[in-house]
């Protein structure tokens, strides 16, 4: 357990003012507030670190037992235990402390204070709790047809069904799977959202597949059939004679799933590259010469 | 109208600790929709994670209505800036 800086953390003096510490963690929360910077874990963090400087030195009573006991805080529990055993010998009847819940504080704060003080504002509220964010890493020949996952998320197993045609960045929702609320206000949501590396050769834009294919001159030049690699199979292709480099071919509904439109796909558009011979023998290089002289 | 997917504004109000003016304004500058069915004022439930994002940023940082219709606009800015650049590396994949 480390020693926390809390001055440091609102960037202010030993001496601030309770005004001095108000203005700092204003300035701060409003830098790092969670709902000002959504999915960004360090703001996450950050935002902690200065609600848990606010508590201590915002409340007299914690401020003087920090600055009291400060970087030996490990010797001030056992001040304070010997001091309320002195307490209570002298008064028993005396209240000691107050009720504290479980909150997200550091391991110094928990053991100096015991946990978050009850006289924060937000405890009369009831609030929704904290929605989970999960990223699930799939394949795009995953995504390809609907299916069933089960997923392990705060030690709760989720049966998760994944639509074909869900998108990279992506994000879905599922209702009630987040954090328990506060003072008796609905559980959160789960946010999951899709990380898909496409571990194909096939680049995807919206729906559509795009993709080239090589073909050889005499096949470009004659005419013939192909076979090529669809998402889901090969497909037999008739190529006409004289077709160009760079033509574009469409293969209706050979494309990528529409989301949540079963049955429904893209298209797939194949880009013919014709590849020219290389290392051509003497008898190839004589007829095409014989071939360029007929053009001239 | 089949109220089923509404909340009713007081419930609300009860339910966050608010007062109705602060949902009316926030109606006002069009940051959420009341809707009006035989003289009460719902709310869809689809907005209130908006709302209590709203009620958070106004009872913790203090900013007023002017500010949460600010910051609003450029958090969708910035969803609709990460929403771009999700496709735009999806093209080069």
């Amino acid at each position: 357990m480390a020693f926390i800086d809390y001055y440091k953390i609102l960037g202010i003096a030993k001496n601030a003012t309770e005004s001095d510490i108000k203005k700092a963690y204003r300035k701060l929360a409003r830098k790092y507030h969670p709902d000002l910077n959504p999915n960004n874990k360090d703001a996450e963090k950050k935002f902690k670190e200065i609600n848990e400087a606010n508590e201590v030195l915002s409340h007299n009573e914690n401020r003087k037992k920090y600055d009291k006991y400060g970087k030996d805080w490990e010797h001030a529990e056992q001040f304070e235990k010997a001091e309320k055993q002195q307490q209570h010998q002298r008064n028993s009847q005396q209240a000691t402390g107050g009720s504290f819940s479980e909150g997200d504080y550091s391991d110094f704060f928990e053991s100096m204070f015991g946990g978050r003080s009850s006289s924060n504002s937000r405890d009369s509220i009831k609030f929704r709790g904290q929605d989970y964010h999960a990223e699930l890493q799939l394949n795009l020949t995953d995504v390809y047809e609907t299916h069933k996952r089960t997923l392990t998320i705060n030690g709760k197993n989720i049966r998760l069904t994944i639509p074909a045609g869900v998108r990279n960045g992506q994000i879905i929702k599922i209702k009630g799977h987040g954090s328990e609320g506060v003072n008796g206000g609905p559980k959160g949501d789960l946010h999951i959202k899709f990380s898909i590396t496409n571990n194909t050769k096939f680049k995807l834009e919206n729906d559509n597949l795009y993709t080239n294919v090589d073909l050889d001159l005499y096949k470009a030049l004659l005419g013939g059939d192909i076979t090529v690699d669809t998402f889901d199979g090969k497909v037999k292709l008739k190529i006409k004679p004289e077709t160009q480099n760079g033509t574009k071919v469409k293969l209706k509904g050979k494309g990528f799933p529409i989301y949540k439109k079963e049955g429904s796909f893209g298209d797939l558009y194949i880009t013919y590259q014709i590849i020219t011979p290389t290392k051509l023998t003497e008898k190839e290089k004589e007829l095409f010469t014989e071939l360029s002289k007929l053009r001239m | 109208m089949n109220t089923k997917n509404f909340i009713h504004i007081s419930k609300l109000c009860k339910h966050y600790n608010i007062e109705i003016s602060f949902i009316n304004s926030l109606n006002e500058f069009g940051l959420i929709e009341i809707i009006s069915v035989e003289e009460s004022q719902y709310i869809h439930e689809d907005k209130i994670t908006d709302i209590e994002k709203m009620i958070r940023i106004h009872q913790e940082l203090n900013v007023n209505i002017e500010g949460i219709d600010v910051v609003f606009n450029l958090l969708n800015k910035i969803e609709e800036l990460q929403n771009e650049l999700i496709i735009t590396k999806n093209k080069l994949l």
